[in-house]
Parts: structure tokens; C-alpha cells; sequence
């Protein structure tokens, strides 16, 4: 290790904490935060046949974290832009960003505080480790929601996907369903109003300043979509104001982390190339909802189904339900050609689900929370035909 | 059910058991923890989930229930010599629907607006797997005391479950307790909000759910090897 900041630690803090050393009892402490970034010292043994990875749970989680960081950085940028935008006043890139930090942050600590909180009674109780599961699921959690939603709400819902999402089936790695996806499904239904409409994209939305300041521009793409033939152009012909690329940048309201498909993107690639997401389900489930929304265009009865498929990609959160929601390791597909089944079946539902259905909008959540269950099945009837191709192949070997 | 089994024959044995002996008792008592309907036999699930939204709901059909599972443990076991074992099953529907018809009617003419709320589920008590579990399992195979005691010890079983789900979901789906208002005025105008998926049927699910996992860590009895 030729890392300047590695030998640091290596040489003069890690002694202290080793056995003997002054902090000897804070050592699992340090363990903890080294692993966080360095590859963890144990090697593969000389005796015995284990091959031992770097890659634990903790550098996956990290990584999965830190793919979502440009997405929360566009967030907190777009929550004040928009913000301001809605007032009809102009402002400084600080200020943006200093009135998104304001409203982003408060989120993602409650969300953090509340699932850590309920992780350490459960790991108290059953004597467990804590597990770092929480790590990722604490920060989609703020970015999958509006920016209005009250701080306690995303307090309650936390503790319900911990506790009732994962817990109960016997804590991280055993779920069924995405936690952060629990979470939002518990607000999205518990309390509507604060998950839906046109004022709680827009930070300060739901004050009356800027519902009277505001004239139109409150719904999301997707709410507009739905009397247009095109998100982006009205039914004259006239643009709407947003054009494709606003939505691609993510100039444009929305939860906190979904608007900017090129944030998405650049997390995607941190996730691609690091091997921890599937490029299976990502591209499977893209293909799924192109797909889909071509096959709506050809039979298009109404305006929301004429919306050209490529923009359906750009819309809601599509693309960051496909690329951090849908590829957890857990609640995927295992098998290969299952993780194609299971993503191009979000896709298609996703879609399906936001036009035919317009008081679901935001689809990709119903659909991924759906082919969570379904995964098992999947994998099951993948292996079973592979089972079924071999035996076959035998007996046509043995005849 | 060996434990019924047992019963029989410790009742044909000694006719001149006391009236709450160790056993008797251990009828009604059984169901409310140990035996419990809904949360270890997990029968009668569908009105579970169906009529707790509200605990004057709840309350009304716990006490149908209870009507009709003592009437019906009483006649089935007073009569239990006089079915034909070929027959019994239509015996005992025709026996639990007459009495799900009295209670509906009574109802109707008293509860006007509960039955109204209940609406199919009055009905549907017939087919409540509980009533017809007992009949099966107990009153036609005992005497008519031992049989109205688990009647009343089934049906309390029964009943707590779905009054203690209706509280949890009235409480936090609306705010109220048997429709008055609970939770004062302040909290709402201080940003309280009631959880609208209290009102739905998962909820319910995932309530007695709850009820099953507090349930299951508290009583070792029930812990299952694995």
C-alpha cells in the first residue's frame, strides 16, 4: 500500500488500538471505520480452502452509498432552484444550494437516526452485530421522497420498513421487499397528501407565499403527462417549458433525488464498474420500459399513452428506481436469465402501471415492490428448467 | 386434537366433575393465550381484517359471534347423538345459519347502522371457520357444560384479537376510540396527520401479525425448534 493516508493510519493510529495498545478496548470501533474505506487486512489463509474477498458487506454498502452521492448533491441544488424558481425570483448558486441543504439534510438525518436507532434495539436484543445494511437504504429513503414531507412522517415510515420490511424476516439480507421501497409504499399510502399533487415537490410548496407566487409549474412531469401527448409539448403544439434534456439534467420538481437522470447515471457507472449493480436488470429493465411505452404509442387511445417512449425513461423516477432500487442484491432475481425476467418485468409494469393507471403515478415503486415478491418464483422455475435441460441431456447421453 | 379427545373421556368417566374443574377452566382459558383462534390456529382471519376499522365494529360482531358459537355448541351438543356422522356437516350449517339469521335480524331491527357497516360480514359468520372448527372439533364430541364453556372461551378468544386490532386501527387510522375523538385538535393544526393505511385491509394483516410476533416471544411454549 503505497497510500500516504493508509500508512498514517496503518503506522501511528492502528497501533494504539491493537492489543496492548492504549485503546485496545475501542477496537472494534476502529475496525469498523477502517473497513469502511480500506480493503480489510485479512488474507486468504494458508491453511484451508477458503479464497477470502476484500469486498464484504461493508464496502458493498459504501460503494452503493457513494453512488448516490451526485444524486443527493443534484438534489439539494434542484431543491432550491426550484424553490426559487417558483417564487420567480433569481439566485445564486449558494443560495440553492444552502436553501436545499436546509430542507435535504433534516431528511436524511431523521431517516438515519430513526433506522439506526431501531437497527441497534434489534441488534441489542438478538445479540447480533449491526449490520451495515441500513447504510443504503438511509439515504434512498430521503431521496425517493418529496422535499415537503413532514420530518416525523419520514421518522414513522423508517421504523415501519425496518421493524416490518426487514426485521421480522430476520434483519438484513433476508427480506423480501426493498426497505426503502417499504418505506415509501407506507407513506405513499398512509398519507397520500403529502406524497402526491402539485405542492410537495417544490420546497416551500405547501406555504402560502409561494402557492400564490406559483402559477402552473408545481406538478411533476408526469402529472402534466398525463393531459398531454407529450410531457414537454401541450396539446397545441406550444412547449410546456420543460424540454427533454430539463428532465435528462433534472431541472425540473420531483423527489429529492430522482429529477436528474445524468446524476443517476454517473451512479450507475460507479455501480457498473465496480460490479456491485446488475447490468443485467438495468439494462433489462430499460429495454422492458421502452418496450412498453412503444407498444402504447402503436395502440395510443389517449394523450397520456401517445407520450413517446423514450420520454417515459426520463419521467418520475424511473430511472432511479431501475438503476439503486431494483438492482438490490437481496430482493433481485439470483439466477442470470432471472435477473433479465425480473427486470424487464419492472419496466414493463412500471410503465404499465403509470398510464393505466393514473392515481398510482409514480408506478416504478408498485412495479419493483411487486416483482420483489415475485423474484423467488423467478429464480425457481430458472432453476428448475435448468435442472430439467440437464436431466434430459443425461438421458439422451445415456440412450 | 388430542386434548379433545382426552376431554371426552375424562368427562364420560366422572359425570360428577364440579363445574369449573382444573379442566373446565383450562377451556376458557386456553383460547384466550395459548389456543388463541386467530393468532395460533389463525382461523377466522377474513373478518379479522374485514370489520376492525372500528372498535363499535369489532365489539358488535365479537358479540355475534359469541351468541352464536354458545348457541350452536349448546344444540350441536345436546343433539350430538342424534346426528347421523354421515350428515353432521349439513346439520351443523343449517343449526349456525338459523342462528346467523336471528343475530342479523336483531341487528337490523336494534343496530340499524351497525349492521349497516357489517353488511355482508353478519352473513358471513356462518362460514367462519372458528364456529364450525369448534362443532367439529368439541360439541359434537362433549357434553353440553364442557361444550358452552369452550364456546365462550372461543369466542373471548376471538373477540380480544379483533378488539385489540380495532383499537390499534381506529386509534391511529382516525384518531378516535368507539367514535369519539381521541387525539385532540391541537395535534392536527400542530401537523398530525391520521395514517390512512391503518384504514386498509393490510394493515389489519400486519396488526395481527404484531399481536402473533409479541404473542409467540413472550409465551415460550409456542416457540418451535428449528
Amino acid at each position: 500500500m503505497s497510500n500516504p493516508i493508509y500508512k498514517f493510519l496503518e503506522e501511528k493510529v492502528k497501533p494504539n488500538f491493537e492489543e496492548g495498545g492504549k485503546l485496545e478496548k475501542f477496537y472494534p470501533a476502529y475496525d469498523a471505520l477502517e473497513t469502511f474505506m480500506f480493503v480489510p487486512g485479512h488474507t486468504t489463509p494458508k491453511v484451508g480452502s477458503h479464497i477470502r474477498d476484500g469486498i464484504d458487506m461493508k464496502r458493498t454498502m459504501i460503494m452503493v452509498v457513494l453512488a448516490m452521492i451526485p444524486a443527493l448533491l443534484f438534489g439539494i441544488w434542484n431543491t432550491g432552484y426550484q424553490h426559487f424558481l417558483a417564487l420567480g425570483e433569481t439566485s445564486t448558486f449558494w443560495e440553492n444550494v444552502g436553501y436545499g441543504a436546509l430542507k435535504v439534510l433534516p431528511i436524511v438525518v431523521v431517516s438515519y437516526a430513526a433506522g439506526l436507532a431501531v437497527e441497534f434495539i434489534f441488534a441489542i436484543i438478538n445479540k447480533h452485530q449491526v449490520n451495515e445494511g441500513f447504510l443504503v437504504s438511509g439515504m434512498l429513503i430521503p431521496l425517493c421522497l418529496p422535499v415537503e414531507i413532514p420530518l416525523w412522517m419520514v421518522a414513522v415510515a423508517t421504523i415501519f420498513a425496518v421493524v416490518i420490511g426487514k426485521e421480522v424476516f430476520g434483519g438484513t439480507g433476508m427480506n423480501i421487499l426493498n426497505v426503502a421501497l417499504t418505506a415509501r409504499a407506507f407513506l405513499f399510502f398512509a398519507y397520500p397528501t403529502w406524497m402526491s399533487g402539485d405542492k410537495v415537490w417544490i420546497g416551500g410548496g405547501t406555504d402560502e407565499a409561494v402557492a400564490m407566487a406559483d402559477g402552473s409549474t408545481g406538478a411533476t412531469l408526469l402529472a402534466q403527462a398525463t393531459e398531454k401527448s407529450s410531457g414537454f409539448v401541450n396539446a397545441a403544439g406550444a412547449e410546456y417549458g420543460n424540454t427533454f434534456m430539463d428532465a435528462f439534467l433534472g431541472f425540473i420538481p420531483g423527489s429529492i433525488g430522482e429529477t436528474s437522470v445524468l446524476a443517476i447515471l454517473i451512479g450507475a457507472a460507479i455501480l457498473l464498474i465496480t460490479g456491485i449493480g446488475s447490468w443485467k436488470i438495468m439494462l433489462s429493465a430499460v429495454l422492458g420500459g421502452y418496450v412498453m411505452g412503444l407498444i402504447f404509442n402503436a395502440f395510443a387511445v389517449n394523450p397520456f399513452m401517445e407520450v413517446p417512449a423514450h420520454e417515459h425513461l426520463v419521467f418520475g423516477g424511473f430511472a432511479f428506481g431501475v438503476v439503486f432500487m431494483a438492482t438490490d442484491p437481496v430482493t433481485a432475481s439470483q439466477t442470470g436469465t432471472g435477473k433479465y425476467i425480473y427486470g424487464f418485468l419492472i419496466g414493463l409494469l412500471a410503465i404499465m402501471i403509470r398510464v393505466f393507471n393514473p392515481a398510482y403515478p409514480e408506478g416504478v415503486m408498485l412495479a419493483i415492490l411487486f416483482m420483489n415478491v415475485m423474484a423467488p418464483l423467478i429464480d425457481h422455475y430458472v432453476i428448475r428448467t435448468n435442472v430439467n435441460r440437464r436431466k434430459k441431456r443425461t438421458a439422451a447421453v445415456a440412450a | 386434537m388430542s386434548e379433545t379427545a382426552e376431554a371426552t373421556k375424562d368427562v364420560a368417566k366422572e359425570p360428577k366433575e364440579p363445574l369449573f374443574s382444573a379442566k373446565n377452566k383450562r377451556l376458557l382459558s386456553d383460547p384466550l393465550n395459548d389456543d388463541n383462534p386467530i393468532t395460533i390456529q389463525v382461523l377466522g382471519i377474513c373478518s379479522a381484517l374485514a370489520i376492525t376499522v372500528q372498535v363499535k365494529q369489532a365489539f358488535v360482531m365479537s358479540l355475534s359471534v359469541l351468541f352464536v358459537m354458545i348457541g350452536a355448541n349448546l344444540i350441536v351438543s345436546w343433539m350430538r347423538n342424534l346426528i347421523p356422522g354421515r350428515v353432521r356437516i349439513i346439520v351443523q350449517l343449517v343449526i349456525v345459519a338459523a342462528l346467523v339469521i336471528l343475530v342479523d335480524q336483531v341487528l337490523k331491527a336494534f343496530l340499524y347502522d351497525v349492521s349497516k357497516q357489517l353488511s355482508v360480514f353478519v352473513g358471513l359468520i356462518i362460514t367462519n371457520c372458528i364456529i364450525m372448527g369448534r362443532l367439529e372439533a368439541f360439541a359434537l364430541g362433549n357434553k353440553a357444560w364442557p361444550s358452552f364453556l369452550d364456546a365462550v372461551g372461543n369466542a373471548a378468544g376471538y373477540g380480544w384479537i379483533l378488539i385489540a386490532v380495532a383499537v390499534a386501527r381506529e386509534f391511529f387510522g382516525s384518531g378516535k376510540l368507539w367514535g369519539v375523538q381521541l387525539i385532540p385538535d391541537a395535534f392536527y393544526e400542530f401537523g398530525y396527520m391520521n395514517n390512512g393505511l391503518m384504514i386498509l385491509p393490510p394493515m389489519a394483516l400486519i396488526t395481527v401479525g404484531i399481536i402473533i410476533w409479541v404473542q409467540r416471544s413472550k409465551n415460550t411454549k409456542l416457540i418451535e425448534e428449528n
